[in-house]
């Protein structure tokens, strides 16, 4: 199929190179890929992206083209090995930013200023580039050279101190996720820096710290953050207090586990759902006021629990939305990979790596009508478009090529 | 200096609750004009409070964020005082309007015209019902960009399914690989969620990549952002392990299948805790070298990773017993000096006297004419050019229907005179005036 029968995307006049490694860059660097940039991954020639060596693989035998993350966070990217300790590596670079719309890169800061790769350097090179560096803890501030993992950050930016039961320690969240959301808003910082582009002419430099990133999130850091400024109320683990007798969590029934919130309106749905209708004229639910009563609640619930043993997963989440009550099963992702919703939607594309085999992916995040989400290529083996992407876009020879593969500027 | 990048686009901005307004706020951070469509005959459920004028019943729950009002009073104008609303909506701007009756329609279909962008996230195909679908919408402006949030999106058999954020994240899978490892009839997951979070950058990024190319070409289009899918790639490498090994990943509490020691640790100082990620053997070493090289940390066990691993508990232990001797801030100090990642849990109340969000500058303090002064969380991201900041205060009700009215669209003050008798324009919800 010619390119030329594909949808048009929206990205596809930007040129990007990507310097990321691991997963918030990387993920940050993949949307702009996915939605049509041509994303160059620059790689060091031993080894190249740590990721690649981290699981999951294929039967757990650990192989560098093979890793599942790699994989998914490296779709529609090009690979091309260069080594940026070496003055001839860092040249490269340089010719290269002369023509990119976008640098990104994930180091920990100062290794940019290091290699004398940083803005100020940039910049005179070209003054349309716009450069993002995404860090832990930013660029500047007495926590910059802090080591930092998916944990830590959640743990310091994130809402885990009031995340877990009454009594016991915070818990955290699937790991990874503090990763992926500040890659998701360096990719949006990235479009936001490219309209001031556009409209000024001017680029400019963008610090994305992962740490602020957690801070400044939503449901609910920052309704906690600004709660606490107008209440004072600063409590520790131990979810929400219940309001009166209504359910709200998670709830086993007849074969695994449903989530159910119902809130202080709902009560007639609840009440329909479970077609327990005298649940009405029991003075302990029949009003609002003995409804909020928490005494009400522990009866309450040896109803509700009742009345879920005695139905499944898919017969509860039918009976909930007939009524229109917030109610849904609980998936494992391997549930997920065949929930019949999901894949009628096409939510997972296979795809095919030269490696690796066939895998499917998660697939478009959001669907644009004119412009859609695409995967055009897999995740690239280490250094792939080396040549072709030097050739192309420096016009060097294969004389100089094979010069450059001798000194280990590239592999 | 220069003006922020976003400056000049206009958003007509349908959003409640958490997703929708996450992601117009970081437009409007960044210099869009981002207008509220707020209606005096509807208040929406969970975003400016959970009832326009709370009950004493209510209020005596004292369920968390359900009482989170400015000095903890509803005041005469709650919808302007609660956390929930004024910690997003900085920056905004709200008008009134009833888009039920034709003159109402006739005010949204002025705004449309001159905006760039229309987002919901209402369910699946309300604005359709409302007679605000894609093909109405862009007859009036024809490169207009409009974007809808559904949690499941406009196909498939959830379609309708009705669910918040943890709902949602329970279907996607995000539920079952969390928990405590001990919890096994899940009594204990907690409601804080990650959807809202991932929607707003999602969504942010995908309508900026419309208005991209409505730049290059002149083209407009529409948008179906399923939350949900949205969100499917953030657990990228456990539906790759499910399908490459078979295996379904299960809650392990604050553990982690490739690095020990990883938990929350506790701390001198009730309810303090800590946490302690070891990423290799390198750092291990660090590590005991920052406790002092203690001869249980010295045995050859815990010296590879999977030692550490297979002895987790009793090494989340002796830890524990050192943690439970110092402050969170004395032990992350102290390990951080030795190059290992370790960071306090941090309140609330600790977020706002951290040194390094205070050096950052992360918080402002801003004057709110309803609920008073104090100090809200900033901008997700540094600018060098064009540094981003709270401009404005969260917008109250109705706050900006003069200028909207007025000025944008261009209603004559007899008109407008004649829809504040109609109810349009005001700034109290019909269902909260007062007898």
């Amino acid at each position: 199929m010619s390119s030329n029968s594909l949808p048009p995307q929206a990205l596809d006049d930007l040129l990007v190179l990507d310097l990321t490694h691991y997963i918030s860059g990387p993920y940050c660097t993949k949307l702009l890929a996915d939605h049509g940039a041509r994303v160059i991954k620059i790689e060091r020639p031993d080894g190249g992206d740590p990721c690649r060596r981290l699981g999951p693989f294929p039967d757990d035998v650990p192989h560098p083209e093979k890793s599942g993350l790699f994989l998914h966070l490296n779709t529609n990217k090009e690979s091309v090995t260069l080594n940026l300790k070496l003055l001839r590596g860092r040249q490269l670079f340089m010719r290269l930013v002369a023509k990119a719309d976008v640098v990104v890169e994930n180091f920990h800061p100062r290794v940019m200023t290091a290699l004398g790769l940083d803005y100020p350097c940039l910049r005179p090179v070209n003054t349309r580039l716009l450069m993002t560096s995404i860090s832990n803890f930013g660029q500047t501030g007495p926590y910059r050279d802090w080591h930092a993992q998916d944990l830590t950050l959640y743990g310091m930016g994130g809402e885990m101190y009031t995340s877990g039961a009454a009594g016991r320690e915070p818990l955290k969240q699937a790991h990874n996720l503090t990763l992926y959301q500040g890659g998701a808003v360096a990719a949006t910082a990235i479009m936001v820096g490219l309209r001031g582009v556009r409209r000024h002419g001017v680029g400019q430099y963008i610090d994305v710290s992962l740490f602020e990133t957690q801070a400044g999130s939503i449901d609910r850091r920052m309704t906690s953050l600004v709660a606490y400024q107008y209440t004072g109320d600063n409590p520790g683990t131990g979810d929400a207090l219940p309001v009166g007798i209504l359910p709200s969590g998670i709830f086993r029934c007849q074969d695994g586990h449903v989530d159910i919130r119902c809130t202080m309106r709902w009560w007639p749905r609840l009440v329909a759902m479970m077609e327990m209708l005298e649940l009405n004229d029991d003075p302990r639910f029949s009003t609002e006021e003995a409804r909020l009563n928490p005494v009400n609640r522990a009866p309450f619930l040896q109803i509700f629990h009742a009345w879920l043993q005695r139905h499944t997963r898919q017969e509860i989440v039918r009976k909930a939305q007939k009524v229109r009550l917030p109610g849904t099963a609980v998936n494992t992702p391997a549930q997920v990979l065949d929930d019949p919703h999901f894949v009628e939607r096409g939510a997972f594309v296979s795809v095919a790596h030269p490696l690796a085999g066939t895998w499917k992916l998660p697939g478009a995040p959001a669907r644009p009508s004119v412009t859609p989400w695409q995967i055009r290529r897999p995740a690239p083996l280490l250094g792939q478009d080396t040549e072709r992407v030097l050739h192309e876009l420096l016009c060097l020879s294969d004389t100089e090529l094979h010069e450059l593969r001798q000194v280990g500027v590239i592999a | 200096m220069f003006p922020l990048p976003l400056e000049g686009i206009r958003v007509t901005d349908f959003t409640n609750v958490y997703a929708g307004p996450y992601a117009t706020m970081i437009l409007a951070d960044f210099g869009a004009e981002v207008i509220r469509v707020e209606s005096l005959h509807y208040f929406p459920s969970a975003t400016r409070g959970y009832a326009p004028r709370p009950s004493p019943e209510l209020m005596a729950t004292g369920s968390r964020v359900v009482v989170a009002y400015a000095d903890r009073t509803p005041g005469a104008r709650p919808w302007n005082r609660h956390a929930m609303f004024n910690c997003h909506a900085r920056n905004k701007l709200s008008m009134t309007v009833d888009v039920r009756r034709p003159e109402g329609k006739e005010v949204v279909r002025r705004l449309v015209q001159c905006s760039d962008v229309v987002v919901d996230n209402f369910s699946a195909e309300v604005m359709d019902r409302m007679g605000l679908s894609y093909a109405v919408l862009r007859s009036w402006k024809s490169d207009i960009i409009v974007m809808t949030m559904p949690a499941f999106g406009l196909s498939g058999p959830y379609k309708t399914t009705q669910a918040f954020g943890i709902g949602v994240e329970g279907l996607c899978g995000f539920t079952a690989v969390r928990g405590y490892a001990d919890d096994v009839e899940r009594l204990q997951v907690p409601s804080v969620v990650h959807m809202d979070t991932a929607s707003g950058p999602g969504a942010a990024f995908v309508l900026l990549t419309a208005l991209h190319y409505r730049d290059r070409t002149g083209e407009g289009q529409f948008i179906e952002f399923a939350q949900s899918e949205n969100m499917l790639p953030h657990l990228g490498e456990f539906f790759l392990d499910a399908q490459m090994n078979q295996r379904d990943a299960c809650p392990m509490g604050n553990h982690h299948p490739r690095m020990a020691p990883h938990n929350v640790y506790p701390c001198a100082g009730k309810g303090t805790w800590v946490t302690i990620a070891v990423a290799d053997d390198t750092e291990w070493q660090r590590l005991c070298e920052a406790l002092g090289q203690p001869d249980w940390a010295m045995h050859e066990r815990f010296l590879t990773i999977a030692g550490r691993l297979q002895h987790q508990d009793e090494l989340d232990q002796a830890l524990a017993n050192w943690t439970l001797q110092l402050t969170p801030t004395e032990v992350a100090h102290h390990l951080q000096a030795h190059g290992v990642a370790s960071g306090p849990v941090l309140s609330a109340a600790a977020a706002y006297t951290d040194p390094h969000l205070q050096a950052r500058g992360f918080f402002t303090r801003v004057m709110h004419p309803d609920a008073g002064t104090h100090d809200y969380p900033g901008v997700l991201w540094h600018m060098s050019h064009t540094p981003a900041s709270i401009r404005r205060p969260a917008c109250c009700l109705g706050e900006h229907n003069a200028y909207v009215y007025g000025e944008l669209l261009g209603y004559s003050p007899t008109e407008i005179a004649q829809l504040k008798r109609g109810r349009h324009i005001g700034d109290t919800y019909a269902e909260a005036q007062p007898e």
